[in-house]
């Protein structure tokens, strides 16, 4: 199917396969590049590839690398990100992936091969009930049964994926179905009979709240990640609105970047790991106002004593958030983007002003709090300690064109503690399902959408020996991705709760049994380097920096070092532990809590 | 949120689009979130448009019958959702089969008869009733003939259509 043809060929129909139907799907909704490993029920899909130059595969070595490249590819554009895998193992090794798009609302397509329709339910070689298993974890998807169908439903598929609430689908196409020829149908804004995800908000709700925000004396911002999803119009958005109503702003984990860390009225991150002035804020505010964020459980700490004296504003496009663990005095269903536009423009209009002398009180509460400078630690001449080697990486890469991606544990919160952000899809990270083995292929699909720019991993050396494999994906295609290791060799996170809620009984969280990770650069065939003290620290992070190559950097950090500021289980945001001094006495209630 | 508060029994009515797949969803969105299944009731009611209607009583506090539905609300296949108990606009009807044998089914017969059960099959030693009512009749009925040879039941789960000349 050379390009010559497809202009000659018919605009709205044509005949073809069901594999040459997808790869023209793909280009038809803008797929630029895919991510994905051959198998027997994908083969006409991939034929269909190799005779086709438009569409770049990346070939990866595990598909849970594929998908967490396709979500680390969507969460830097802002485009859905696109899987392809085979049928049985395929398929199952993409559901940590699918179930991690799900949790954190990342548009993806993974598309699987099936066997062919007349051996579906023989058990089959390869066979298993796709759709059955990812049916928990996607948005929707779809068997398909006929190839006539089939460019119906993969743009649906993206409409689904993309739109309200973004998530993952999954459309599984037998092998037959694959071969056998229908008429193609290009994209279309058709109706969709059930799914119309509410974008537009209530004007009177959005009055409301610019009241409600008007009539504030301690007000606070948290917002979330559903101002990435909603795409850079929201960052600019919130900017515009704090800049009006001078309130203080804070975000959880998945929502870092979409207001710049450098602003004065940043708090910094708020939650289990948050700063002592946003969770203090938090608590004692008389008007919280929560865009794109639903209230989790790393977020709340314990339900009932969260935030007591404050009323509530709960902007969501998905109503389901809206009640779900925190009661909204006001709830208002909406995109992001537009309600947030329309607060701006309803406060400008009704000339609102923000009651100063109580927020000029407000503001002097929180700088007592932010003297607490909760993210203080401990330094040393001697050992890095893992909380220096984030600020000495954030200062040797900010001026750059960075991205960030990380694996799940104790190198996760420091980086989003203390790694400043200043604009959206910078920052990916598995927040909702806390996946280790995100950070290294989701920074193989970063770095394949910004082929010049700068991609990290702030990892941990247990996670990132989980996908380990996709260093070889990063090679083959000469992708200069940075896998910066924090090495305490520890699971540090489960180290850290085994000390405190377990009497320091270690119980399987030594890193036992090490690869060298700079031979293992070596074998691999990219770079390998150590930084063992902090006087070489900036040297080897600068050489990591320059060489235009991948680089495995294993960091020896303090391997004893825990993540403070720390709510512990079941304790409120006014119940922080600042450090190991501050004890940590957890409930019965909070120990059975993860 | 609250966990004191009281749990009720709720019958809702989801409309649905009728494809591959859609019953598992809604299912699924139960047992994975925990929720309580009572009865279920599915078939499809308009061809031409493929819709399904699924008919459900479920219980839970007043929030999680809010969850419910908004979690419902939210499946791309799912058209709409309705909520019986808390709309009260509704009609509901559960049809069950009764089946009762030993030597009190002569007494079993003369109750069923004045509850409105049709007898549709009688042998030698047992009946066969149909009868038709809300729900809680029902489970009154059945209680009544527990101690008149009651052998076996099926249920069919609570079917529901509004009031007035609408459609939901």
């Amino acid at each position: 199917m050379s390009s010559a043809i497809d202009k000659t060929a018919p605009a709205d129909t044509a005949t073809m396969t069901g594999a040459e139907m997808v790869i023209r799907a793909l280009k038809d909704q803008g797929v630029t590049h895919i991510f994905g490993y051959p198998g027997g029920a994908v083969l006409p899909i991939y034929d269909a590839l190799f005779a086709d130059h438009g569409i770049t595969h990346v070939l990866v070595r595990h598909e849970q690398g594929a998908v967490h490249a396709a979500e680390g590819y969507a969460r830097s554009t802002g485009k859905p990100g696109v899987a392809l895998v085979t049928s049985g193992p395929g398929a199952t090794n993409a559901v940590t992936g699918l179930t991690d798009a799900l949790m954190d609302s990342i548009p993806l397509v993974v598309i699987s091969g099936q066997v062919p329709t007349h051996l579906i339910g023989t058990d089959g070689f390869q066979e298993c009930d796709t759709v059955g298993i990812t049916r928990p974890c996607t948005k929707d998807n779809w068997l398909v049964r006929d190839a006539n169908s089939l460019s119906r439903i993969l743009h649906e598929a993206f409409q689904i994926a993309t739109t309200g609430r973004p998530g993952p689908v999954l459309v599984d196409i037998p092998k037959d179905i694959q071969f056998q020829k229908g008429e193609y149908l290009p994209p279309a804004n058709v109706r969709h009979r059930s799914y119309k995800p509410k974008t537009e908000p209530d004007r009177d709700a959005i009055e409301r709240a610019v009241e409600m925000m008007a009539a504030a004396k301690k007000p606070i911002f948290y917002t979330g990640g559903g101002l990435i999803n909603s795409g850079p119009a929201a960052s600019r958005a919130l900017r515009e609105l704090v800049d009006l109503t001078g309130f203080p702003i804070t975000s959880t984990l998945m929502g870092l970047g979409a207001f710049p860390a450098s602003r004065p009225e940043w708090l910094g991150m708020l939650g289990m790991h948050g700063t002592w002035e946003a969770n203090h804020a938090m608590h004692d505010c008389d008007l919280m106002i929560c865009l794109g964020a639903r209230f989790d459980d790393r977020v709340t700490g314990r339900v009932a004593a969260f935030s007591p004296g404050s009323k509530k504003i709960h902007l969501d496009i998905d109503p389901s958030q809206i009640n779900k663990v925190i009661r909204a005095d006001l709830g208002i269903v909406a995109d992001a983007t537009r309600a947030i536009s329309e607060m701006v423009q309803v406060w400008k209009a009704k000339k609102k002003q923000a009651d100063k002398p109580a927020l000029k009180e407000w503001w002097a509460q929180i700088d007592t709090w932010r003297a607490k400078k909760s993210l203080a630690y401990k330094p040393s001449d001697t050992l890095i300690k893992p909380q220096y080697a984030v600020d000495r990486l954030y200062e040797l890469t900010k001026d750059r064109d960075t991205y960030i991606t990380t694996e799940v544990g104790q190198h996760q919160m420091w980086a989003a503690q203390r790694y400043k952000f200043e604009e959206p899809n910078r920052w990916m990270t598995s927040g909702g399902l806390g996946t280790m083995g995100y950070g290294l292929p989701a920074a193989v699909g970063v770095q394949m959408a910004h082929r010049d720019a700068l991609v990290i991993d702030i990892a941990g050396e247990a996670s990132v020996q989980m996908t380990m494999q996709e260093m070889s994906t990063a090679i083959q295609y000469d992708l200069p991705i940075k896998i910066f290791i924090l090495n305490n060799e520890y699971m540090g996170m489960v180290r850290q709760w085994q000390q405190l809620l377990h009497g320091g009984r270690y119980s399987h969280s030594y890193s036992e049994a090490l690869p060298d990770f700079v031979k293992m650069a070596d074998a691999f065939g990219c770079v390998g380097l150590r930084a063992t003290t902090p006087q070489e620290l900036d040297g080897k992070i600068q050489e990591m920096i320059d060489v235009k190559r991948p680089v495995l950097f294993d960091c020896r950090v303090d391997k004893m070092e825990n993540c403070y500021p720390m709510i512990p289980s079941g304790a409120a945001h006014n119940e922080m532990l600042l450090s190991p001094d501050d004890g940590g006495e957890v409930s019965e209630a909070g120990k059975i809590l993860v | 949120m609250s966990s004191a508060a009281q749990t009720n029994r709720h019958t809702m009515t989801v409309l649905v689009n009728n494809e591959s797949g859609v019953l598992a969803r809604v299912v699924g969105l139960f047992s994975g979130r925990g929720y309580n299944i009572e009865s279920l009731t599915v078939a499809e009611v308009d061809p031409t448009s493929h819709t399904s209607r699924i008919t459900l009583v479920t219980s839970g506090t007043p929030h999680v019958i809010e969850q419910i539905e908004a979690q419902l609300g939210r499946l791309v296949p799912v058209r709409s959702v309705i909520n019986w108990t808390a709309a009260k606009g509704g009609i509901e009807r559960e049809m069950a089969l009764v089946k009762v044998a030993g030597d009190k089914r002569d007494d079993a017969k003369a109750l069923a008869e004045k509850a409105g059960a049709r007898t549709v099959e009688a042998t030698s030693s047992s009946f066969i009733f149909e009868v038709t009512d809300v729900p809680a009749q029902l489970d009154a009925f059945i209680e009544q003939m527990r101690g008149l040879g009651l052998v076996d039941v099926s249920r069919t789960g609570v079917a529901a259509i509004s009031r007035g000349p609408e459609a939901m």
